[in-house]
């Protein structure tokens, strides 16, 4: 007999389940999140770090896995997430609702034993805004939906440095506001190029809404909030020069490439190259402003 | 496919998924114990 069903009676892979927690979207999640406790003023025992770490990286998988629960019919719809374990028909959506659900409460629970209360409840902001705010409320219905779903990834700072101090403090408000505001440009670089999938998914992303025009105006608007948050800190004295020079540094150059894709407009077959650069950069960029204060703290 | 193979196919996945489970379930016991401790330490010196 054959069995066309037998990839749905087919337990799912434990890499589908992997898959599920969006480990790429989970590097820069659990590196914001270390470099905010490694800045903490007050050291915390590398145990305990290594379990605040792994309870974001946790956190952050919960919200992956019931994100693609949610929007299986969207992915579907996408080139760039067909392949995803639910659209791809690999696992059936209650499986995947089970883990994240699963995976949340225990990141949680872990939080809160191991570490400590704000580290706990602001973790638990942070999934659930990703899943309820973002997922759920605003990503089908607003062109806004990543400037306010942007602040879910803006938390791991803030939670790392919870993890160590057990509250928050201005400095860790200010690496929550540059992820915040970094979001926008990055998402929108992104969208440019790849507006079509967006557009047969029905996602109003800004560049389907308003039109390329519009987007690349608003890249260029939010990037100047972006700059001053990221180089605030300096000023402030809460950094040193080494932070301060690295924060003008790739400043300048982000600006630069924001500069080229504002002030620009694509034609037809357009290869989109200053987009995808920006694109690129946005995620180098993060990755080395977080690393220069560590470097800057830890050399202080 | 036959039967034979799907049932096979289905205790490969399973035996893999529990092999998966009792090595995040080791590791969880591993720091449960080291988290224990730590908090131990951490109570006597305070």
């Amino acid at each position: 007999m054959t069995t066309t069903t037998a990839s749905i009676a087919l337990p799912a892979d434990w890499r589908d389940f992997l898959a599920l927690t969006k480990p790429r979207v989970m590097t820069l999640v659990v590196f914001t999140g270390l470099c905010g406790m490694l800045a903490a003023p007050v050291p915390i025992h590398p145990i305990l770090g290594f379990t605040a770490i792994l309870c974001i990286a946790l956190g952050a998988g919960a919200a992956g896995a019931l994100n693609q629960w949610y929007e299986a019919d969207l992915d579907a719809k996408m080139k760039r997430t067909q392949g995803r374990p639910l659209p791809a028909g690999r696992m059936d959506r209650q499986s995947a609702l089970h883990f994240g659900v699963g995976l949340a409460c225990f990141s949680l629970a872990l939080m809160y034993f191991a570490i400590n209360l704000a580290a706990t409840l602001i973790l638990a902001v942070s999934i659930l805004f990703y899943v309820f705010v973002y997922t759920i409320w605003l990503k089908r219905r607003t062109p806004q939906n990543i400037v306010i779903g942007g602040a879910a990834g803006a938390f791991p700072p803030l939670i790392g440095w919870a993890a160590a101090t057990g509250d928050v403090a201005l400095f860790p408000a200010l690496l929550f506001a540059l992820i915040f505001l970094w979001t926008p440009p990055h998402f929108w670089a992104l969208a440019l190029f790849v507006k079509t999938d967006y557009a047969n998914a029905g996602v109003p992303m800004l560049p389907v809404v308003a039109g390329e025009k519009t987007t690349r105006t608003q890249i260029g608007l939010y990037t100047l909030p972006m700059v001053a948050a990221a180089i605030a800190p300096w000023p402030l004295g809460l950094t040193g020069a080494i932070y301060g020079w690295s924060a003008v540094l790739l400043n300048a150059i982000f600006l630069g490439l924001v500069a080229q894709v504002a002030l620009r407009r694509s034609g037809e077959g357009d290869a989109m190259v200053p987009e995808k650069r920006l694109f690129k950069y946005s995620i180098f960029y993060l990755f080395l402003m977080f690393g220069a204060l560590v470097v800057d703290r830890w050399l202080a | 496919m036959t039967d034979n193979d799907s049932t096979d196919l289905i205790r490969a996945r399973q035996r893999s998924r529990a092999r998966i489970m009792g090595l995040l379930l080791a590791a969880f016991v591993i720091l449960v114990f080291a988290i224990s401790i730590v908090k131990m330490q951490i109570g006597h010196s305070g």
